[in-house]
């Protein structure tokens, strides 16, 4: 009997079941594709916040002083300690390797241009622009169009295998070059791909593929430094503990964090006489700014998950209201209170299954389609969600109901059948 | 909820009627309507407020989070820089140029670069600053303690070794004139720093004579305000080179935007799902006076009159409830300010008329449906109950 009179009330109203289902499939949607984008933003924006560049640079152990003012360097290019290239992809190897987006190279070497007698000496900057490196069976590219991606060239970025280099623009507008000439670099013409803009001490320099500026400085194989861009997590007095006083578990723990801290600490391990730093202007801000737009989200997503609640806790009181005349004629044959609240919610619970698991995957959708269209990369819902969001729909469901059950069960079966609501 | 008497039944009501006007029996209408059927009303009124409530917050927010974010972005450090041109140095008055630029909004700092060479003859780089500035524009940079004594210096880490590996007092000489320095402080930022030595600006001048030739800026504003700060100092300045750190520019125009981007999708949904509570709570309540409509009809009332009626009604409920859920609204998006940004966000009057007229427009859809679903009801059908 039970099971039946549940069955019909499907059968027979569909248009009212209709419209509960819908507003509780919307509200369990924008709840999933909040809650969706909410946990996910971190990570994304994260990603975005590496659009400022690499936040953890490799020197040589033994380096000299640097001489720098103003991105110009005046050491001496040969002074000083040197890494080696060849251990450049064991950063692939380490045990973050997936959080580390991109490294890059980097050779300064100071050069003369033009024709000899009327030279003039720049520093040329050898790098990789987007290089194919190989660690084992796994290939993987990079260079500064990942770690610099302010860096804008106007014509071809070079490869990185060639002779061609890019100059700066400012340097470029001095010797009024163009794009696709040659320019003689100590003596050895080499042909211009673009003029690159960066809005630092690069736009007075020439940027060249590193064989090149190794073969200047007659170095094989050397670098000076390396930057590196990884994702990190926010720094916290745990992540500033010093790694030798740690014990077993805790050193693990602290290995095991992404930190800027211990991924710098893994760099070390992975380039032999290296020391890795973070670069405390990108790395430490991360962490202010990620932490007030996850917060922000956070909120907002509470306020959609409240206005998902409201929409259809008000749908199902008016889907029970309609029907308090039904009410009254099974409390006129002798329905008890807890019968006919059973029958409602019994419903009201099938409801919000059904409706639960639509708004599931409509919601994942949706969450997808707000990935791809603002941060161009996919939204993950963890499967583990749903029955989490199920149990909040039927919840919601219940407690939209409750109400508006408790007032059906007490009208007056009289009144009720008159119609005299 | 007992069959009440409806008000134009009333001996009383019915003998005024004829003297009142008749906008007054409207208004009485719309009055006895609320107060009748408090419940059903007031749910009403709530969904409308909580829905325009959410709707302002969300509004606001989205407004004013370029503003929150930008401040916590100012903490990259300066965006502009000013470069004395061919390695020279900066006119005497530029430091006050770019404050007028500036008009007492961000901050600017000078920097005067020399290479000296330690007691040892090894060359090495030594910047003079106004420190207190310094330390305000670069918040990232560690350091053990600020200096403020004379012939204190801040040391980068790299620095240390190479000038006093033991903490002692050491000397440094440029232009055969030495100075005594005490290593009072540490200095690591991971960048180049870390391998020069800092002094205060009036040290540093004393000492080398030697004047500022860069100015780092922290400009606040938009990428349209600092490009047109940029054209102002480059016109101001000629001996120098004023350029945009587009690292920093850049960097922060991509996530403001994204995140914008997001706000306003979780915005749009939130406030579609707050519309369609209200449409529902409201369309309920309308179809539920179905016997006021009856009677009504019955009593001779033109259709028009009463959808005239129930959407005059409802317009007021969204009024009403839009300008209760503005005010609730602005405290959720100061709310909030307060305890992710902390820093008050501003009401915007600017939010109001789109969340009036918006509340207005769904309590006036909520209010259509259900008149055209009664239109083609007979009064005598609803007054019988059926």
């Amino acid at each position: 009997m039970f099971l039946r009179l549940v069955y019909e009330s499907f059968r027979r109203q569909k248009r009212s079941k209709l419209l509960a289902g819908f507003a509780i499939t919307l509200g369990v949607g924008v709840a999933t594709a909040m809650i969706a984008v909410a946990t996910d933003i971190g990570d994304k924006i994260n990603r975005e916040l590496r659009s400022y560049g690499a936040n953890l640079i490799v020197t040589p152990q033994e380096d000299t002083l640097d001489l720098e003012i103003g991105g110009v360097n005046l050491k001496p290019p040969s002074d000083g300690a040197f890494l080696n290239e060849a251990d450049l992809p064991k950063i692939k190897g380490m045990y973050w390797r997936n959080n580390i987006l991109g490294f890059a190279p980097m050779l300064p070497a100071n050069v003369s241009l033009g024709p000899s007698g009327n030279s003039q000496t720049v520093t040329l900057l050898g790098t990789y622009f987007s290089k194919t490196l190989t660690l084992g069976t796994q290939t993987f590219v990079t260079g500064v169009r990942v770690t610099h991606p302010w860096w804008k060239v106007h014509g071809a970025w070079p490869g990185d295998d060639s002779q061609d280099v890019l100059l700066g623009e400012k340097l470029a507008d001095r010797l009024g070059s163009q794009v696709g000439s040659q320019i003689d670099v100590s003596g050895h013409p080499h042909r211009i791909s673009g003029f690159l803009s960066t809005g630092g001490p690069e736009d007075n320099q020439i940027v060249a593929p590193l064989p090149l500026a190794q073969q200047i400085l007659g170095k094989p194989g050397a670098v000076r430094r390396i930057y590196v861009s990884a994702l990190t997590k926010p720094e916290d007095a745990f992540a500033r503990r010093d790694p030798k006083s740690m014990s077993g578990t805790t050193y693990d723990r602290w290995y095991c964090s992404p930190y800027a801290q211990s991924i710098a600490y893994q760099l070390q391990e992975a380039i032999p006489h290296s020391h890795a730093e973070q670069i405390r202007q990108v790395a430490q801000n991360e962490g202010a700014v990620l932490a007030s737009i996850e917060g922000l989200m956070m909120l907002v997503t509470l306020g959609a998950l409240l206005a998902s609640a409201l929409a259809v806790s008000a749908a199902m009181a008016i889907a029970i209201f309609e029907r308090r005349g039904e009410v009254g004629l099974m409390r006129a044959l002798g329905a008890g209170n807890l019968s006919v609240a059973a029958i409602f919610f019994a419903e009201a619970t099938l409801l919000a299954l059904v409706g639960g698991a639509v708004g599931f995957s409509g919601g994942t959708l949706l969450a997808r389609r707000i990935g791809h269209s603002i941060f161009n990369s996919q939204i993950t819902i963890q499967p583990v969600l749903l029955p989490l969001i199920l149990a909040i729909a039927v919840v919601v469901t219940f407690a939209g109901s409750a109400a508006a059950i408790r007032r059906a069960v007490n009208f007056d079966p009289v009144y009720a059948l008159r119609g005299d609501a | 909820m007992i069959a009440h008497t409806p008000p134009f039944m009333d001996n009383k009501l019915t003998s005024r009627r004829s003297s009142a006007p008749h906008t007054s029996m409207f208004l009485r209408m719309l009055m006895r309507a609320a107060v009748l059927r408090r419940g059903r009303a007031a749910s009403a009124l709530l969904a409308m407020v909580v829905a325009a409530a959410v709707a302002t917050a969300m509004l606001t927010l989205y407004v004013d989070v370029q503003a929150k974010l930008r401040k916590e972005f100012r903490n990259y450090g300066a965006n502009v820089v000013v470069i004395a041109k061919d390695g020279r140095t900066l006119p005497p008055d530029s430091q006050r140029t770019v404050q007028t630029a500036l008009s007492g909004r961000g901050l600017a700092v000078p920097f005067a670069y020399i290479v000296a060479r330690t007691a040892q003859g090894q060359p090495i780089v030594v910047a003079g600053t106004d420190l207190e500035e310094a330390r305000k524009l670069n918040s990232w940079w560690s350091v053990t303690s600020w200096p403020g004594a004379t012939h204190d210096a801040l040391v980068g880490i790299r620095a240390m070794p190479v000038v006093s590996s033991d903490g002692k007092a050491f000397d440094l000489s440029f232009n055969q004139r030495s100075i005594h320095l005490i290593p009072s402080a540490s200095l690591k930022t991971g960048s180049a720093e870390d391998s020069r030595i800092y002094l205060s600006l009036s040290d540093f001048e004393a000492w080398t004579g030697v004047q500022p030739s860069a100015i780092e800026i922290r400009a606040p504003g938009s990428p349209q305000q600092i490009n047109a700060l940029v054209a102002k100092l480059t016109d101001d300045l000629p001996a120098a080179e004023v350029r945009a750190v587009r690292q920093i520019v850049e960097g922060e125009a991509r996530v403001l935007g994204k995140t914008r981007s997001t706000l306003l999708a979780s915005a749009v949904l939130i406030i579609l799902t707050a519309a369609l509570c209200v449409l529902s709570t409201l369309s309920g309540w309308v179809l539920d006076r179905r016997r006021d409509f009856a009677i009504m009809k019955a009593l001779g009332a033109s259709e028009r009159m009463i959808a005239g009626f129930f959407a005059a009604e409802a317009a007021l409920l969204g009024a009403v409830g839009a300008i209760f859920g503005f005010v609730i609204g602005v405290g959720v998006a100061i709310w909030i300010g307060r305890i992710n940004f902390h820093a008050a966000v501003l009401p915007r009057l600017s939010v109001l008329p789109t969340v009036v007229l918006g509340s207005v427009g769904v309590a006036l859809m909520s209010a259509a449906l259900p008149i055209f679903l009664l239109r083609r009801v007979q009064p005598a059908m609803i007054l019988k109950g059926e």
